[in-house]
C-alpha cells in the first residue's frame, strides 16, 4: 500500500503542488496528469524517494520510505525520462545489469524473452545503434521481469512509443494491476489504461 | 547486495574496455608528462635521480585528475545513476564499487607502468618496488578523494576545472607521503613508515569517502 500524505513540492522557489494526499492499495492504478511544468516528474521522483518533498511524507505499507530506503527501493521499478540504459552495452547486457542492481540474477533465456516481448529482436546490437523508440522499448523490457517489484512508477511511459509498443505497455500495466501490483504513471495525453486520476493543474 | 556491487564493477570495466580511448588517454598523459620533464631539465643524472619520485607522483596525481570528471557524469546523464540509487545495495557501497572499478582502470595501470618511467630517471632498481607499492597504496586514495569532488561537481558547467581545484589540495598528504617513501628508501632509511601512513590514509579514505560521495550524489540528483 502506497500512501502520500500532505505532499508539497517546491522547485526553484516555485510551489508546484501542495496538500496532495492519496492512498493506493494493491491492484491500484493511478494516473498523474497535468500541463508541462506542473510537477508530474517531481511527484514521481518524490514517490520513489529520489526527491525529498518540501512537506509531507510518503509511506509504504505504513512505514516512511525515508526510513525504509533500500528495503523500499527494492520493491519498485522507476522508469524516468532518461532511458537509463548505456549506449555502449547491448540491450541484453543493459537489462541484465538493471536486474542485478535490484538484486536478481536471471539467465540469458529470461532476458531474451523479455526483450522479445517488447519487440527487440536485435539482441546483440549496441544500444547506440537503436532508435529512440527502440531504446524506450529496451528500457521498458524491465517491466517484463518485474516479479518481486510490486510498485511501478512510470514517468511519461508512452513518450516516443509507436502504437504497437504503446499497446504492449498497456497490456503489461493491465496484467500487473490484475496480479495485484500498484502502478503510478504520468501522462499528458489520453491513454486507454485509465486509472484513478490526479490532476496537478491548479 | 553483493551481486549488485559485482555487477557494477563488471559493468564499469566492460564499459572501460569498450571505450578504451578514455582509459588510454589518462595513461598516455602520465607517460608524456613524466617523459617531458627530463627533456626540460636536462640530462644531469644526479638531478634526475633526485627529482624522480616527486615528478612521477605529480604526474600520477594529474593523470588521475584527468579521468575523474567521467566517474559519475555519464551515469548521471543517461539516468543509470538514479537507477543505482534505487537499487538493492546502499548508495555508499555502490559508490565504493564504482571507485574500485575506476581505480582498476586508471590507478592500477599507473602503478604498473611507473617502474618503466623510473628507468628514464635512472632511479636505482631496488627503488622500483617502493615506487610501485607507494602508487598502489596512494592512487586508490586519489580515486576516493577525487570521487567526492566528482560527485560535488556533478551537473555543473565547467565542473572539470573546479573539480581539480577542489581535489588537488586535498591530495597533498598523499603526494608528500608517496614521494617521501621513495626518497626515504633512496636515503637508505627504509620506506616502511611512509608506506604504513599511506596505508592508514587508504583505510581511512575507504571507510569515510564513500559515505561523503553518497551524500553528494543524493544532493546532485535531487
Amino acid at each position: 500500500m502506497l500512501e502520500a500524505a500532505e505532499l508539497e513540492c517546491e522547485r526553484g522557489g516555485r510551489r508546484l503542488f501542495h496538500s496532495l494526499s492519496f492512498t493506493l492499495r494493491a491492484g491500484g492504478l493511478l494516473r498523474v496528469s497535468g500541463a508541462n511544468g506542473s510537477g508530474k516528474t517531481s511527484l514521481l521522483r518524490i514517490l520513489c524517494g529520489l526527491l525529498p518533498p518540501a512537506r509531507g511524507e510518503v509511506r509504504w505499507n505504513g512505514e516512511r520510505i525515508r526510513e525504509l530506503r533500500e528495503d523500499y527501493s527494492g520493491q519498485l521499478i522507476y522508469i524516468g525520462h532518461a532511458p537509463s540504459i548505456k549506449d555502449d552495452l547491448t540491450a541484453a547486457e543493459n537489462l541484465d545489469i538493471a536486474c542485478r542492481l535490484s538484486g536478481r540474477v536471471l539467465d540469458e533465456a529470461r532476458l531474451q524473452g523479455a526483450l522479445r516481448e517488447f519487440g527487440i529482436e536485435e539482441k546483440d546490437i549496441f544500444v547506440k545503434r537503436l532508435s529512440q523508440g527502440q531504446r524506450r522499448r529496451a528500457a521498458l523490457a524491465r517491466l517484463a521481469l518485474s516479479a518481486g517489484s510490486p510498485l511501478w512508477l512510470l514517468d511519461e511511459p508512452f513518450a516516443a512509443l509507436d502504437a504497437d509498443a504503446a499497446r504492449l505497455l498497456e497490456d503489461a500495466v493491465a496484467a500487473h494491476v490484475a496480479r495485484g501490483g500498484l502502478v503510478v504513471y504520468s501522462t499528458h495525453q489520453e491513454s486507454r489504461i485509465g486509472g484513478r486520476l490526479i490532476s496537478l493543474d491548479a | 547486495m553483493l551481486e549488485a556491487l559485482r555487477a557494477i564493477v563488471a559493468r564499469d570495466l566492460l564499459l572501460a574496455l569498450r571505450r578504451s580511448s578514455d582509459v588510454g588517454t589518462a595513461l598516455l598523459f602520465f607517460v608524456i608528462v613524466a617523459s617531458l620533464i627530463p627533456l626540460g631539465v636536462g640530462p644531469e643524472p644526479n638531478l634526475l635521480r633526485a627529482i624522480a619520485p616527486g615528478v612521477i607522483w605529480i604526474a600520477a596525481l594529474l593523470a588521475s585528475m584527468l579521468s575523474l570528471p567521467r566517474l559519475f557524469a555519464a551515469d548521471h546523464a543517461d539516468g543509470t545513476l538514479e537507477q543505482m540509487l534505487l537499487g538493492a545495495a546502499p548508495l555508499g557501497a555502490v559508490v565504493a564499487a564504482k571507485v574500485l572499478a575506476h581505480w582498476l582502470v586508471t590507478g592500477l595501470p599507473l602503478a604498473a607502468i611507473a617502474p618503466v618511467i623510473a628507468l628514464q630517471y635512472d632511479l636505482p632498481a631496488p627503488l622500483f618496488g617502493v615506487l610501485a607499492v607507494s602508487l598502489l597504496l596512494g592512487t586508490p586514495v586519489l580515486s576516493l578523494i577525487g570521487a567526492i569532488g566528482a560527485a560535488l561537481t556533478l551537473g555543473l558547467r565547467g565542473g572539470g576545472a573546479l573539480l581539480a581545484l577542489l581535489v588537488l589540495p586535498l591530495c597533498v598528504p598523499v603526494l608528500i607521503l608517496g614521494a617521501g617513501s621513495v626518497d626515504m628508501a633512496a636515503a637508505g632509511q627504509g620506506a616502511a613508515t611512509h608506506l604504513m601512513l599511506l596505508g592508514a590514509l587508504l583505510l581511512a579514505a575507504a571507510a569515510l569517502a564513500p559515505w561523503a560521495v553518497a551524500a553528494a550524489v543524493r544532493i546532485a540528483l535531487e
